[in-house]
């Protein structure tokens, strides 16, 4: 009992202190950044002025942002479009056969994604499978050029951020009562009406987190666009890390950062919306 | 409509997993610079396990997924129960700082992290990279911890408090083991994490200490090698076995 306010106390120290230094000091840090300037001596000029948002918003800067916000929503688009019939088919799996076929969408969800990005190369390539088929069974006669373009950026990120999408779908989808639908359907609804007025509105925080998901990773994996677009798609991720390591203009690359954080916190503040009046409406 | 929905659910696996069976397919043909098949070899790996430069990326890799995954493990546990049983001000701010870490681009994390390593002059290397893995994978650790330790009954822990337990005791003898699947799980999440992790590594280690995804995103840029199908198909088997043993160990609770 002597050690009782010890260990207690160490432990939540411990975990203030932890987060205090990894998680809110770093942002804190490239938040101050991105109000900074640059010089040939250091890569940050300490200041105050808003120089770089106002660089972000010049015309190529702003292109890029545009360019790289309209190729993930996208992405996310397909996504939803392609996982949201899976994870219902997968949620009225019955029980056995189920866990395997989730078990299958959760190995390529750990599966490195540059490795799966690469993987895509085989089958895009001039000499890959899809131009092989294609040529073979007589549809074209001469390789599509598939590679580096921003339609094999658009399928790399598919490619990769699918099982992001399925997992919270799935989530939401399994959890819910099916006795709402049977309501609606009783009551007259047509299962179009029963599906937006009360699956659709059900699964809302599932949808909402599985395309925040898959759009904020869509605008930062730069490997993707250097390994399938080769320079002709640029991501606001390549933009970042050219500031960074390329370019060295910190201040600028902060400021491009900071503006994603926004977006994902907009996306987080949707989040919790749709999930507290989930919360209200079954309480 | 029954074998529609199965004809849906087959072309979706079939998107997800061909690019990879190609892969680990292409990594037995002998043909070095064609994608025609030329008989099956297993020289590819045999190159690849003989690549010293290589073999030591990989060691970096594991050395840095294992310490990675104990750390985090033990922090995320630690973390979890600070939140779950005990009140303080700033519960609630570490709570959802958690989450939003979770949800963070990697891209933003890892900035982040390397404006943090110069403001504080810590040369990149070994244990900056430690450091940055650390920070991905306690979130993850936390809350599959923390979800653990929601579904438990409080009286358990008054009981052990009630015959003298003090706070270490209860947590070594009482929480531990009641949380310890979870704790397994999260170490592997983390591993998986660890390994598999390119963005972060990318900004928070420096050329004294290359890790092996590094050292393929350099290699894929250079175009298909066969070499780079066997290293694929490697961590892919890698990933699989991770994942098995912590779909089990979650699976032990019921």
């Amino acid at each position: 009992m002597r050690n009782d306010g010890f260990f207690k106390r160490a432990v939540i120290i411990g975990t203030v202190g932890w987060m205090a230094v990894f998680a809110f000091v770093p942002n804190i840090l490239v938040f101050l950044a991105s109000f900074c300037s640059t010089s040939s001596e250091n890569f940050i000029e300490p200041g105050f002025s808003l120089h770089n948002f106002a660089r972000l918003m010049d015309r190529t800067h702003l292109e890029i942002l545009l360019s790289s916000l309209r190729l993930s929503g996208l992405v996310t688009f397909i996504c939803l479009v392609t996982a949201y019939p899976f994870a219902a088919i997968l949620a009225r799996t019955r029980k056995p056969l189920r866990g395997t076929l989730l078990l299958l969408v959760v190995i390529p969800f750990w599966t490195n994604s540059l490795v799966r990005t690469y993987a895509m190369t085989a089958m895009l390539n001039s000499s890959g499978i899809v131009n092989n088929v294609l040529m073979s069974l007589g549809v074209i006669d001469a390789p599509l050029a598939m590679m580096y373009t921003p339609g094999a950026v658009v399928l790399g990120l598919v490619y990769t951020l699918l099982p992001f999408m399925i997992l919270p779908l799935y989530a939401a989808l399994e959890r819910l009562d099916r006795r709402y639908l049977e309501a609606a359907r009783d009551l007259g609804a047509s299962p179009w009406r029963a599906f937006w007025r009360v699956i659709v509105p059900l699964t809302m925080p599932g949808i909402v987190s599985g395309c925040m998901l898959v759009f904020l990773p869509g605008i930062g994996m730069f490997y993707v666009s250097d390994v399938l677009g080769g320079a002709k798609a640029m991501l606001l991720g390549n933009f970042i890390r050219d500031q960074f390591l390329t370019t060295r203009d910190w201040p600028l690359g902060a400021a491009a950062s900071v503006t994603l954080t926004v977006l994902m916190v907009l996306m987080l503040l949707l989040y919790w919306k749709s999930a507290a009046r989930l919360g209200k409406e079954a309480a | 409509m029954r074998t529609l929905r199965t004809v849906y659910a087959g072309l979706v696996y079939l998107f997800l997993y061909l690019p990879l069976a190609v892969m680990v397919a292409y990594s037995f043909n002998s043909s070095r610079f064609s994608m025609a098949w030329k008989g099956v070899t297993l020289d590819w790996y045999v190159k690849l396990f003989g690549n010293s430069s290589l073999m030591q990326a990989a060691l970096h890799s594991l050395v840095i997924a294992v310490l990675s995954a104990t750390c985090s493990s033990i922090l995320g546990t630690l973390v979890a129960m600070a939140l779950h049983r005990w009140r303080f001000p700033s519960r609630k701010v570490i709570r959802t700082s958690l989450f939003v870490m979770m949800m963070s681009p990697d891209i933003v994390i890892g900035i982040s992290l390397l404006v943090l390593f110069m403001a504080l002059s810590l040369p990149l290397g070994f244990w900056t990279l430690l450091m940055a893995h650390v920070t991905l994978c306690v979130p993850f650790v936390a809350i599959t911890v923390f979800g653990r330790l929601h579904g438990f009954d409080p009286h358990v822990v008054e009981a052990a408090r009630d015959l003298g337990a003090g706070e270490y005791e209860v947590f070594r003898y009482v929480v531990l083991p009641m949380v310890f699947p979870a704790v397994l799980a999260g170490w592997f999440l983390s591993f998986t994490l660890s390994v598999d992790d390119v963005i972060i590594s990318f900004f928070t280690t420096g050329p004294t200490f290359e890790v092996l995804p590094l050292r393929i995103y350099s290699m894929v840029r250079l175009g298909l090698k066969p070499e780079v199908n066997a290293l694929c198909a490697v961590m892919i088997l890698i990933t699989v076995v991770a994942v098995m043993l912590s779909q089990r160990f979650l699976k032990e609770k019921q």
